[in-house]
């Protein structure tokens, strides 16, 4: 089995990345604005939507169905996406994608493309792969355009720019905007929107080849979709004379009534709109309207490794709308570059260190990247059961160093070996209490230790550790007064 | 490239058809695909089917409205004077092939059919002052969505996109519920297509949405209702 190889790699551990990023107040401003505001309005339009579970659950069961009858499927699509006049190629890795388009491109002569947004380009590294050939990808979605202006890497999935807020945004533009026009340019959001249109204008007018993802690809019809709002990826499908899809094994589905459910779910969840500005629904080539050459290039990527696991596995119905991350209250204070790829947030802590494997970087640490809360779960309009798969992923992180000594399995042995008989346990408490009274006196009513000494300093370098009770519960119990008064005061007056 | 292609495509089948789940899957459709009303869901008779009709066009209006595209409605006869009143002082309009004649026959500035005799270029599309004139396949009232399928009165995809102003005519017995009705319309889903909700947006600064990005940037919706 080959595992999946590109941006999807934490470079390092999340606590680590973590603390780097929360140093930062600002970002966490800025992510916090900005997650409210789209988690209201996606209650809101989920809201008015009566049969929404409905959909949930449909949703959850087309690609279960999908990833059952996967080689199928696959099959059909490339059928009927040939005989509609595409090209369809196949990719294991990234390297071997990267290198399939990057030939693609150079056989066309142009040493400019215009992209649309994607998130398989972008964990593919595509851009990169470009740029090493001497070909410029120019990003057209405002978000991606901010991020590679800033030469930044993204930090959302739907909103790659979402730790920027507009002053920040206006002095990358002032500054990396080739020819941006200084007076007119305020922080004000439509005047950036505005230099971004005139900056990408002649680009779109004159670009010979395009590079796009898809939200959805259709095995009974060899179509595919893109769902966007700025009118960007309608520009790319439909003026270069050559179009690039690289799509996801996992993107298919069955029939084209299908779509019927996933464009209510995904605009709903993922900008919190009734629906988006532009959908692109395109098969193969049409003469006279459109790109003559179509290239659809289906990645594996690790995909087929996450495929294997039969808890992890519904990670791969995810549709990309990033939801779990506007609800996390990890993500909401780390932000995207703490997770390391560009699958942030709980989707990410899920899927990047399964299509990679554990060995990865520090891929192994992104499933303790959550408070296990289950807002995620919630949030996800194809139910994937994200909290499940995290404590799935430890539990064999957990089972794969079983061998190995370990100051947390010392620990807990002991500690099972103490709770195991009841005078021990007790004994043990005492024990406590009488080593924590001079802690006491000096912590006061807080009644918490800030940090301990090594080897428990490990415990308190994140959380304070409270201090043993002053009585237990038993000895409460057993010295409590039978007539009422203490322990039922609310049942008075 | 042929034969690394072929062992590629050959191995990642081979591999999905090895670890892949052995279970069936069956898939509810529970959710509703026929016509609602005030957010009941059931198949109407003749007499709630006209006021159906009359309700779905109330919440099409109200969803374009609340995205901010200018919306008029009117009667068949009246079509030409309102889209001459919507252009005002518009001096070139672009129409696909097969729009009907009538449609512009009270609007003074420059009328462009596409394909007569050339195919307009992106250059004559994207000149200041252009603004286009299509009809629709299908729209959807929950969603505001106007579906554009190519046929002869909505054209290339190009046409309604790089003029910066776009007019769509939508009929009566076009408007349809939901998404399922809506998709269940299409004559050819394999025509190139693109759903049409309001004008072009974006919500990338601080994820607040701001009308006008790279797609038409005024969307005009007129609706013909007897």
């Amino acid at each position: 089995m080959t595992t999946g190889t590109g941006n999807i790699v934490a470079p390092l551990p999340f606590p680590t990345a973590a603390r780097r990023e929360l140093a930062d107040g600002q970002l966490r401003a800025n992510l916090r604005r900005a997650t409210h505001t789209i988690r209201d309005k996606r209650l809101r339009v989920v809201g008015e939507v009566p049969d929404w579970p409905a959909l949930r659950r449909s949703g959850a069961a087309i690609k279960d169905d999908v990833l059952a009858r996967l080689p199928e499927l696959l099959e059909q699509f490339e059928a009927a996406a040939t005989a509609a006049g595409a090209t369809v190629h196949w990719a294991r890795d990234a390297t071997e994608a990267c290198t399939l388009v990057t030939e693609l491109v150079q056989r066309t002569g142009s040493t400019e493309v215009v992209k649309v947004k994607s998130m398989a380009t972008q964990e593919i590294g595509l851009n990169e792969a470009l740029a090493e050939v001497g070909i410029e990808a120019v990003e057209t979605d405002l978000a991606e355009l901010i991020v590679q202006l800033a030469d930044d890497t993204p930090s959302h999935i739907l909103v790659p720019a979402i730790h920027y807020n507009r002053r920040q945004i206006r002095d990358i533009f002032a500054s990396r905007m080739p020819g941006v026009d200084l007076d007119k340019l305020t922080d004000d959001p439509p005047a950036l929107a505005e230099a971004a249109r005139r900056h990408l204008r002649a680009k779109f007018l004159s670009a010979k080849v395009a590079i796009s993802g898809a939200n959805f690809a259709v095995a009974e019809t060899g179509t595919l979709v893109v769902v966007e709002s700025e009118g960007n990826g309608r520009m790319c499908l439909t003026l270069p004379e050559t179009l690039i899809s690289v799509v996801g094994v996992e993107k298919l589905l069955p029939t084209f009534r299908d779509l019927e459910v996933f464009l209510q779910l995904l605009p709903r969840s993922s900008t919190g709109e009734r629906m988006n500005p532009y959908t692109s629904l395109w098969t193969g080539v049409t003469p006279g309207d459109g790109p003559q050459t179509l290239h659809i290039v289906l990645v594996d990527n690790g995909r087929t490794e996450t495929l294997a696991d039969p808890v992890g596995r519904q990670a791969l119905r995810c549709i990309r709308c990033s939801a779990c991350l506007n609800v996390c209250p990890v993500y909401e204070r780390v932000g995207g570059h703490a997770y390391g790829s560009v699958y942030p947030g709980p989707i990410g802590a899920i899927l990047s260190p399964q299509m990679t494997g554990p060995d990865a970087g520090a891929n192994r640490t992104l499933p303790y990247a959550s408070t296990l809360c289950g807002a995620c779960f919630d949030a996800c309009p194809v139910r994937i059961d994200i909290p499940e798969v995290l404590v799935h992923l430890r539990q064999r992180g957990v089972d794969a160093r079983r061998g190995r000594p370990s100051a947390e399995r010392t620990a807990m042995r002991a500690l099972a070996w103490t709770m195991r008989d009841r005078r021990r346990y007790a004994a043990a408490l005492r024990a406590a209490r009488r080593g924590a009274a001079p802690l006491r006196l000096v912590t006061g009513a807080r009644g918490q230790v800030r940090r301990l000494p090594w080897p428990l300093s490990a415990w308190t370098a994140s959380r304070d550790a409270p201090l043993p009770a002053g009585r237990t519960f038993r000895d409460w119990w057993a010295g409590r007064d039978r007539t009422g008064g203490e322990g039922t005061g609310g049942d008075r007056g | 490239m042929g034969t690394v292609d072929r062992s590629a495509r050959d191995e990642i089948l081979a591999r999905i058809r090895a670890v892949r789940p052995d279970e069936p899957v069956s898939v509810p459709r529970e959710y509703r695909t026929g016509p609602v009303a005030g957010g009941t869901v059931g198949e109407p008779g003749e007499a709630e089917a006209a006021a159906l009709d009359g309700e779905l066009i109330e919440l099409l209006v109200d969803r374009l409205v609340d995205y901010r595209a200018t919306v008029r409605r009117c009667a068949p006869q009246d079509v030409p004077g309102a889209l001459a009143e919507l252009l005002g002082e518009v001096p070139t309009v672009v129409v696909p092939p097969g729009a009907p004649v009538r449609w512009l026959s009270a609007y003074l500035g420059r009328i462009r059919r596409d394909g007569d005799p050339e195919p307009l270029t992106v250059a004559d599309l994207d000149a200041p002052g252009v603004a286009v004139v299509t009809g629709c396949a299908v729209a959807i009232a929950q969603t505001g969505t106007l579906l554009l399928d190519g046929a002869p009165d909505q054209g290339r995809r190009l046409l309604s996109l790089v003029p910066d102003h776009h007019l769509c005519v939508v009929r009566a017995g076009q408007v349809v519920g939901g998404v399922p009705e809506a998709l269940a319309r299409l004559a050819d889903p394999t025509r190139p297509t693109t759903l049409v909700s309001g004008p072009s947006a974006t919500s990338d600064i601080e994820l607040d949405r701001v009308e006008g990005v790279h797609g038409p940037r005024r969307l005009d919706v007129l609706v013909v209702t007897d």
